[in-house]
């Protein structure tokens, strides 16, 4: 209870400030449909080619989008030093890093909603048969990148050079879950098509490890 | 660092204890080894010149930065025994350079959410009767990005006093604050110093505020230069202060 009044009353005030200036839903969007339509258009894809390389530009383009849309997460706070406000306030601040996990992953999933069909037509793929189990990686997937991005995002922002850390950071520590997500997508859209729970027990292994330590140590992350 | 917890029921000022504060940023020092009491009740104005430390000794006590050497202590009221946790900063009210408040909301808003983050009853209501004071009432449903530097500034103040702090701790509060804005200020320290608020602010230039200061502290190059207490006059230390901006 200590923990989750404060992230609902935090994740609230990311979900209205989102929802008010739309800034990162809009660049998010914008950039994933860009690249997804500019390689659709770059390999003019057959059935077969699409099932061997979608999972992999899906999973890129989602990781892509996120390190542009999880770097603003920490820097807003900086335009007024909010940060130090919500430190002030007498709540656990892992709830500060908590509700900007959740934000994170609601404006990703919100973004992967709008432009999965786009994505399904322009690669000819089968989304609709395996939807509910897409959406298990999906959202496992997700979790690990909002994680691992808001950490780091956390961590980046207090640095100079800021802008170049972020990627540097994210693309190592996330390569085990995009690995996974991406074998767990091409299982689903195989001719004979499955759920690989090898694949899905490590990305929720990988999210399970992550949000403990992010748990245990979010607190010093938000020093100064 | 130890920390207190609930006010003394006779006070519900807090006493900061700063014993051999010390606090580098790479090699360069902030502060070097500052030792200082603060008692319940007290307002203490903290003067010196630009890159003295001030900041850095405010953002040390609201617990912000953690000092590189030294502890922090804060007592309930005039009780003796530290207490062995704070649970959480509530008692702690902070205003900074920056105004800490989201320019994407509206003043209501911004008030309403820090109200609910301290766990004030009726936050509606608790902001309103914030804004009232500071004038701001009428441009409650404004986003702050609209304001007036004078206007954030009101905010920022009325933001800090919400969860009606035990310590106050104000880096330069007038700034940017017009006549009736610093005549305000003033007022509303005077009503807090009367409850016996405790009150850190550093200052430049002469404030209305100046007039409850019950002690000074200079600041020199991250030193403790100067202290008016326990029972010198302060006054002669703000005007020397002045006198050395002005000549500057």
């Amino acid at each position: 209870m200590a923990l989750a009044r404060p992230t609902a009353i935090l994740l609230s005030k990311e979900l209205q400030t989102e929802f008010r200036t739309r800034e990162l839903l809009t660049t998010t969007i914008v950039f994933v449909l860009m690249v997804l339509v500019l390689f659709s258009f770059t390999f003019d894809p057959t059935s077969i080619e699409s099932r061997r390389f979608a999972p992999g530009l899906l999973w890129l383009t989602l990781l892509f989008a996120g390190s542009l849309m999880l770097h603003p997460s920490f820097t807003r706070e900086q335009t007024n030093d909010t940060l130090a406000a919500l430190r002030l306030a007498p709540i656990d601040p892992t709830a500060i890093l908590a509700a900007k996990i959740l934000a994170n992953c609601c404006f990703l999933l919100v973004a992967e909603a709008l432009l999965l069909p786009i994505f399904a037509a322009l690669y000819n793929l089968h989304v609709l048969p395996v939807l509910g189990q897409f959406s298990v990686v999906l959202l496992l997937g997700t979790l690990a990148l909002a994680t691992i991005g808001t950490v780091f995002s956390a961590i980046s922002s207090q640095a100079r050079m800021r802008e170049l850390l972020l990627p540097l950071l994210l693309l190592p520590v996330l390569t085990p879950a995009l690995i996974a997500s991406t074998e767990a997508t091409a299982g689903l859209f195989d001719e004979q098509p499955y759920l690989s729970l090898q694949w899905v027990g490590l990305l929720a292994a990988f999210d399970a490890i992550f949000l403990t330590v992010t748990w245990l140590f979010g607190e010093y992350l938000l020093e100064e | 660092m130890s920390v207190a917890s609930q006010p003394n029921s006779s006070s519900r000022g807090v006493t900061v204890e700063f014993q051999d504060i010390e606090k580098r940023y790479g090699v360069r020092y902030a502060l070097r080894g500052v030792s200082l009491r603060i008692d319940a009740g007290e307002c203490v104005a903290l003067v010196g010149a630009n890159g003295s430390g001030k900041t850095t000794l405010l953002r040390i006590a609201a617990l912000l930065v953690r000092p590189t050497k030294g502890t922090v202590t804060f007592r309930a009221g005039s009780s003796a025994a530290p207490l062995a946790h704070l649970p959480g900063q509530q008692r702690i009210g902070m205003v900074a350079h920056n105004i800490l408040l989201y320019d994407d909301l509206s003043a209501e808003e911004n008030l309403e959410l820090f109200a609910k983050l301290y766990g004030l009853d009726r936050p509606k209501e608790r902001a309103a009767a914030a804004l009232q004071p500071a004038g701001l009432i009428n441009r409650r449903r404004d986003p702050v990005r609209d304001f007036s530097r004078g206007m954030r500034q009101r905010l920022a103040i009325a933001r800090a006093l919400l969860p009606a702090p035990g310590l106050l701790l104000f880096d330069e509060p007038a700034t940017g604050l017009d006549p009736a804005g610093q005549h305000w200020l003033g007022d509303t320290l005077g009503q807090l110093h009367d409850t016996g608020c405790t009150i850190l602010m550093s200052t430049h230039g002469a404030s209305e505020a100046h007039s409850i200061v019950t002690r000074a502290v200079r600041l020199a190059a991250g030193n403790l230069a100067e202290d008016s207490a326990p029972s010198g006059d302060p006054q002669r230390i703000l005007t020397a202060a002045l006198a050395a901006e002005q000549g500057s």
